[in-house]
């Protein structure tokens, strides 16, 4: 085969630079996200089955489940579950996202992103905020009533405010918050305070009761996070852009179900490389050790993968607060992933490096061959369904994922 | 003067490669030296060094089949 890897990746890194994701609308997840049914359940990482999973996303798996209507107690979702009478697959094989356990079934609203470069649709579930939320495995009635209210009520306020809105590149607000210190994964502060500025105005002008319209603004208000879940398909738009190209070596995903860590190559179509998911070293809320934490889990790594969140630390000093580590650590980790990208995002500069760009691209090789690892900052889940986030750290991806690439990579292509 | 006592009375000039802690306990002592960061390639793992070889092969294939044409 005579295909130059220099050229291939190019092409990928090319496609990702060219894309620009702009939110598109808000419908429910039956309604737009490619192959979901109603007994389907959407979930982070790579595929596992029921018996495999880690307590947070098996507590989420039931909240999903009596949430749909699927089952009317937890008791009643297990057995359904360990019966085989509910499917399961990655958000990931359906154009989609979700942060942590990131459950998502057919009746829940999921916004709409376009990459107006080549018209495909990514998709992700809508923040819940923080404390007892379904994406860290609670499903009491509280987190029921959230989602039916996220159902009812805020997911049908914002897709009337983004039909009167002026149209939201995704592009030009991630680059507005990284110059505003986040990194738009465990820091979404200013993300979510420019996205509040786009569409209150439009909220206030649509036709819903008062009260809704606080309500709403309320809880955008309140959850610094909201914008989290629009990063991530944004950055799962451009990604998807490089799938799949012929040859290249460039990761198109980073994904955790809590037990296994998988990504996926663009040269290497559709195929999970996967490994035992690490415990994320950070710091932990008062009251909680290491033994409390679930393994590594989220889609949220899809940020890392496009250039964003550990990659971009260096943009996001205050972060160390949360995720552990000194300034100069979130530097370093900036820099180091210059050595295994192929390139520099565009779009997305760090202001105190000079306005460089975002280290874009991750070559296997470059991982294999160097060995280092990408550097994720992610949130931390209890090991136990329903108790929620116990911190917040820094995690690597197993070495083992890129080494399997690259064999496969070597089987599929070369021929010497 | 032998060669050897010539050399111990020269200024040492140090290139340090991979390990900080050299140089660092280097420059302790006050001796001026360069440190380069290096590791052995894939970590010194042989299994990915071969694979890595064989892309590098293929590609100089590649490129040579490119060129001829």
């Amino acid at each position: 085969m005579l295909i130059d890897i220099q050229e291939a990746n190019a092409k990928a890194l090319s496609a990702i630079q060219a894309a620009q994701p702009v939110i598109k609308g808000i419908d429910t997840a039956l309604a737009v996200v490619p192959g979901m049914n109603k007994n389907l359940i959407l979930h982070a990482g790579p595929p596992i089955t029921w018996e495999k999973m880690s307590g947070p996303l098996k507590g989420a798996v039931i909240g999903g489940m009596i949430y749909e209507g699927l089952a009317a107690s937890p008791a009643e979702a297990e057995k359904m579950a360990a019966a085989g009478k509910v499917q399961f697959a990655p958000w990931h094989e359906h154009d989609g996202v979700g942060p942590m356990a990131g459950v998502a079934t057919a009746s829940m609203p999921v916004w709409i992103i376009e990459n107006k470069t080549n018209g495909r649709r990514t998709f992700c579930t809508l923040n819940e905020g923080l404390g007892k939320v379904l994406r860290y495995g609670a499903f009491s009635q509280e987190v029921i009533d959230r989602l039916k209210w996220m159902e009812a009520t805020l997911g049908p306020v914002l897709k009337a405010a983004l039909e009167l809105a002026p149209e939201i590149n995704m592009k030009n607000l991630i680059a507005q918050a990284l110059q505003m210190g986040d990194e738009v994964h465990n820091r979404n502060k200013a993300g979510t305070s420019l996205l509040i500025r786009e569409l209150a105005p439009a909220i206030l002008k649509t036709t819903f009761p008062q009260a809704d319209k606080v309500r709403v603004l309320e809880f955008l208000h309140s959850n610094d996070h909201f914008f989290l879940n629009l990063s991530m398909p944004a950055a799962k738009a451009m990604l998807q852009a490089a799938e799949w190209v012929e040859g290249s070596t460039i990761v198109t995903t980073m994904a955790r179900n809590g037990t296994e860590f998988g990504i996926r190559v663009a040269g290497l179509k559709d195929r999970w490389f996967t490994a035992p998911a690490a415990i994320v070293k950070g710091l932990l809320f008062p009251g909680f050790e290491e033994k409390d934490c679930n393994p590594d889990i989220g889609d949220s790594a899809i940020t890392e993968t496009c250039g964003l969140g550990g990659f971009s630390m260096a943009a996001a000093p205050a972060i160390v607060k949360f995720v552990g580590g000194t300034v100069s650590d979130a530097m370093n980790f900036t820099r180091k992933m210059y050595e295994i990208t192929d390139g520099e995002s565009q779009s997305f500069q760090i202001p105190n490096m000079d306005f460089r760009g975002a280290p874009t691209g991750i070559n296997i090789l470059k991982v294999c061959e160097k060995n280092i690892l990408p550097q994720i900052n992610t949130g931390i889940a209890h090991k136990d369904a329903g108790v929620g986030q116990v911190g917040a750290g820094l995690v690597n991806p197993p070495m083992k994922c890129f080494e399997d690439a690259l064999e496969a990579y070597v089987e599929k292509y070369c021929q010497n | 003067m032998s060669r050897l006592a010539e050399f111990f009375g020269q200024k040492i000039k140090v290139i340090n490669l991979g390990i900080p802690g050299f140089a660092e306990d280097l420059k302790k002592q006050g001796i001026e030296n360069i440190h380069t960061e290096w590791r052995p390639p894939a970590g010194g793992n042989k299994k990915i060094q071969a694979l890595l070889a064989r892309v590098d092969a293929w590609q100089s294939q590649v490129k040579a089949a490119k060129g001829a044409r």
